[in-house]
């Protein structure tokens, strides 16, 4: 019995909560007339549409820089990935790999020019990065209207310039993951194996990445960075690292996010994507200090599970959309709730 | 050596401000338009905005940063609007009866804002921002769900054709500008809206006059350090909720100035970027998040306004499209809050490593803020 409450007291009762309710949206879903398989293939088609953006977060969280609101840097690089993969008519396997090893050196230099400011400012990073996000992804707006882009897909039709807020993968490598080994089961249920593998393999990367030197001098930093410095560690350099990694995952998320949607969306579209990937690990059981790749997976399916199920289960039961109310008040309650508990320090 | 360190510190402090009146005057020709228009334009929003920007007063004397929290506030003020058009009240008693009816609100808001803060302290301004996102939450269920159908409502214009939930925009035409319009001067061609300026006078009057009471004091030694507040008997908690309350309460009055101006109300979404407007502004007009003044308000308000009004013409002229300017004012905004708070967490780190060398000894002129010196 006391280890239940210390489970309950550990785990938090916003999360017992969110797990109760989205369990009573599945068990409730068939009486609605909402098809179960259909949802669960939504529910897993999401996660792994997430996961990785979820997953970006961890690092930052790892070296003590806070939660990554500055996420926005790591989707921008992505998008230019993307883009460019587009403009040099990369296909098939070829242009999604394309577009990540493409992003890649625009996340390693966002990431360590932001790292650079973040380690100017430490104990304010959460604050500053939302703001840096913001107005990086404005001075893009600027950038996407005067970028010399000049494939006719991507390119606004009359003017012959500047790209569309909306880009179609279609033609390029829309569900390149998704369609790789999928399990089809019936009408509805389509299971994405190529698009878990790729998350599985991420997420491996991770686990191993922090068992290594490299990875324990980080939680070391996070931890206690004074005790880190004192026993030898860069802690500059391992928040460098931590942040230049999270950028990259942030990069690589919102392609596989892409493959799977179908759509590049540029301009304003990547600030709101930043704060449900940092609702989603905090539902997972993260704090702002110490995260894990339970919380990232077991967050991913919460929170996406309770953006599938909601529109669809509350809707044909009440007859109104509350979705976007319950996703405003769950998220950033969430995120609420994470800042305001009391750090333990030991566990 | 020494006079090259004052230098950068004061360029540091005052970077925002300077790098601001720079990209305006620059901004100014290309976009063709008038100084008379321009200066027209600014008493207008100074007229609009100022009383929402000295709401952020007290929480930074109070030690809290800036609240962003102050969101909160506007939603109350737009709920006490939504009823006096409800209930039909015209002209400036609808002004009061919007306030009469947002007050409490606004301190109920105030007071759970308060309680959140002080759960995370040193972490306000995320918690603050954060904190206005999930009350939005609950406004957008407010205003979509329960009026109308458990709270009802007499003006069926305003509800939704499903017959609850309020309409995405509200006309304001009962109440527009019937605080400005009371007594309109014209000055050399110039209208400025006379009582708004008397109303917003007051409010700087009670700023200064708050400062020196008993509890002002407490506030601004609960800002310089709260564990010796605490030990000096001080209420630490209480001073900090008192701060916010406060200031949810005046956001809640300057977000009715503000619409009553505008004219209409985005039902949804009018809040949005209130705290982002008020907290760029201050910003811009010099001040950090420990040190503001009546003075930084005003300077914020016109510079940034100044901006905002030359902006879209001047990237229609300059790059032959309008959304340039307008991605580029949007830009200037987030990006001058970055950099100012940047620059400040730069210079207390400064000042924190200045004083440790202080410790050592007197080596050079250039040692300051020691704590030790005569």
């Amino acid at each position: 019995m006391r280890n239940l409450k210390t489970f309950i007291q550990d785990f938090g009762w916003p999360r017992i909560i969110i797990f109760f309710f989205l369990v009573g949206l599945f068990i409730m879903a068939p009486f609605v007339n909402v098809r179960l398989d259909a949802s669960i293939s939504d529910v897993l088609n999401r996660f792994g549409q997430n996961a990785i953006m979820v997953l970006a977060m961890v690092p930052m969280i790892q070296s003590g820089c806070g939660l990554n609101f500055g996420l926005a840097l790591g989707l921008v690089s992505g998008l230019l990935g993307a883009t460019l993969s587009l403009q040099f008519e990369l296909h098939g396997m070829l242009g999604f790999l394309g577009a990540i090893a493409l992003a890649t050196p625009f996340s390693i230099i966002f990431g360590w020019l932001y790292a650079k400011l973040l380690n100017k400012v430490k104990g304010e990073e959460m604050t500053i990065a939302m703001y840096v996000g913001f107005s990086f992804i404005m001075f893009m707006c600027i950038m996407w209207l005067i970028l010399p882009y000049s494939n006719p897909t991507m390119v606004w039709g009359y003017a012959g310039k500047g790209l569309r807020t909306t880009i179609s993968v279609e033609n390029y490598w829309l569900h390149i993951l998704n369609d790789f080994l999928a399990i089809r089961i019936g009408q509805f249920f389509v299971f994405p194996t190529g698009l878990l593998l790729f998350v599985a393999l991420f997420a491996f990367l991770m686990w191993l990445f922090l068992r290594t030197k490299t990875g324990t001098a980080m939680t070391a930093v996070g931890s206690n960075p004074d005790f880190a410095r004192a026993s030898g560690v860069d802690v500059d350099k391992m928040r460098t690292i931590s942040i230049i990694i999270s950028t990259f995952l942030g990069a690589v998320g919102i392609i596989v996010y892409e493959q799977s949607f179908g759509f590049i969306q540029l301009y304003t579209a990547p600030s709101p994507m930043v704060f449900p990937a940092v609702a989603a690990i905090l539902i997972g059981g993260a704090s702002i200090n110490k995260a894990s790749m339970v919380n990232v997976i077991v967050g991913t399916i919460l929170f996406q599970g309770l953006l599938t199920m909601t529109p669809s289960v509350i809707n044909s039961l009440l007859q109104t959309d509350m979705s976007e109310v319950i996703r405003i008040i769950v998220s950033n309650g969430m995120i609420l709730y994470a800042l305001t508990r009391k750090i333990k320090v030991s566990k | 050596m020494s006079a090259q360190k004052r230098l950068t510190t004061l360029f540091s402090r005052y970077a925002v401000v300077i790098i601001f009146v720079i990209i305006t005057l620059v901004a100014i020709p290309p976009s063709g338009l008038s100084i008379k228009y321009i200066v027209q334009e600014i008493i207008t929003r100074l007229g609009r905005n100022s009383f929402l920007v000295l709401a952020l007063l007290l929480p930074i004397y109070a030690g809290m940063g800036l609240n962003f929290g102050m969101t909160l506030g506007a939603m109350a003020g737009q709920i006490g609007l939504i009823f006096a058009v409800n209930y039909g009240i015209a002209n400036w008693q609808g002004l009061v009866f919007a306030l009469l009816v947002g007050l409490p609100i606004a301190v109920l808001l105030g007071s759970i804002a308060g309680l959140v803060m002080n759960r995370a302290k040193g972490r306000e301004m995320v918690t603050g921002y954060i904190l206005a996102f999930f009350i939005n939450g609950i406004y957008q269920f407010f205003v979509m769900y329960m009026l109308g159908s458990v709270i009802p409502m007499r003006n069926r214009a305003i509800v939704l054709s499903r017959g609850y939930g309020i309409r995405n925009t509200l006309n304001l035409e009962s109440v527009r500008q019937s605080l400005d319009n009371i007594v309109m001067l014209r000055v050399a061609g110039y209208t400025i809206p006379l009582v708004t300026f008397i109303i917003i006078a007051l409010l700087c009057v009670f700023v200064v006059w708050f400062k020196k009471t008993k509890l002002g004091q407490d506030m601004r030694a609960v800002g310089q350090d709260m564990a010796v507040a605490e030990a000096a008997g001080i209420p630490v908690e209480k001073t900090r909720i008192v701060a916010i309350i406060i200031s949810t309460v005046l956001a809640c009055a300057g977000q009715i100035i503000f619409l009553q101006n505008m004219g209409n109300l985005a039902t949804y979404n009018a809040h949005d970027q209130t705290g982002f407007f008020a907290v760029a502004a201050i910003l811009v007009g010099g001040a950090s998040v420990t040190h503001a003044s009546i003075v930084n308000v005003f300077v914020g308000v016109m510079l940034l306004h100044a901006m905002f009004v030359v902006s879209p013409l001047a990237g229609q002229n300059l790059f032959g499209s309008a959304m340039i300017g307008e991605y580029f004012r949007q830009f200037i905004g987030y990006g001058v809050i970055a950099l100012s708070l940047v620059l400040y967490a730069w210079r207390t780190r400064r000042a924190a490593s200045d004083a440790r060398l202080g410790l050592h000894g007197p080596q050079n002129d250039s040692v300051k803020g020691n704590g030790g010196q005569p």
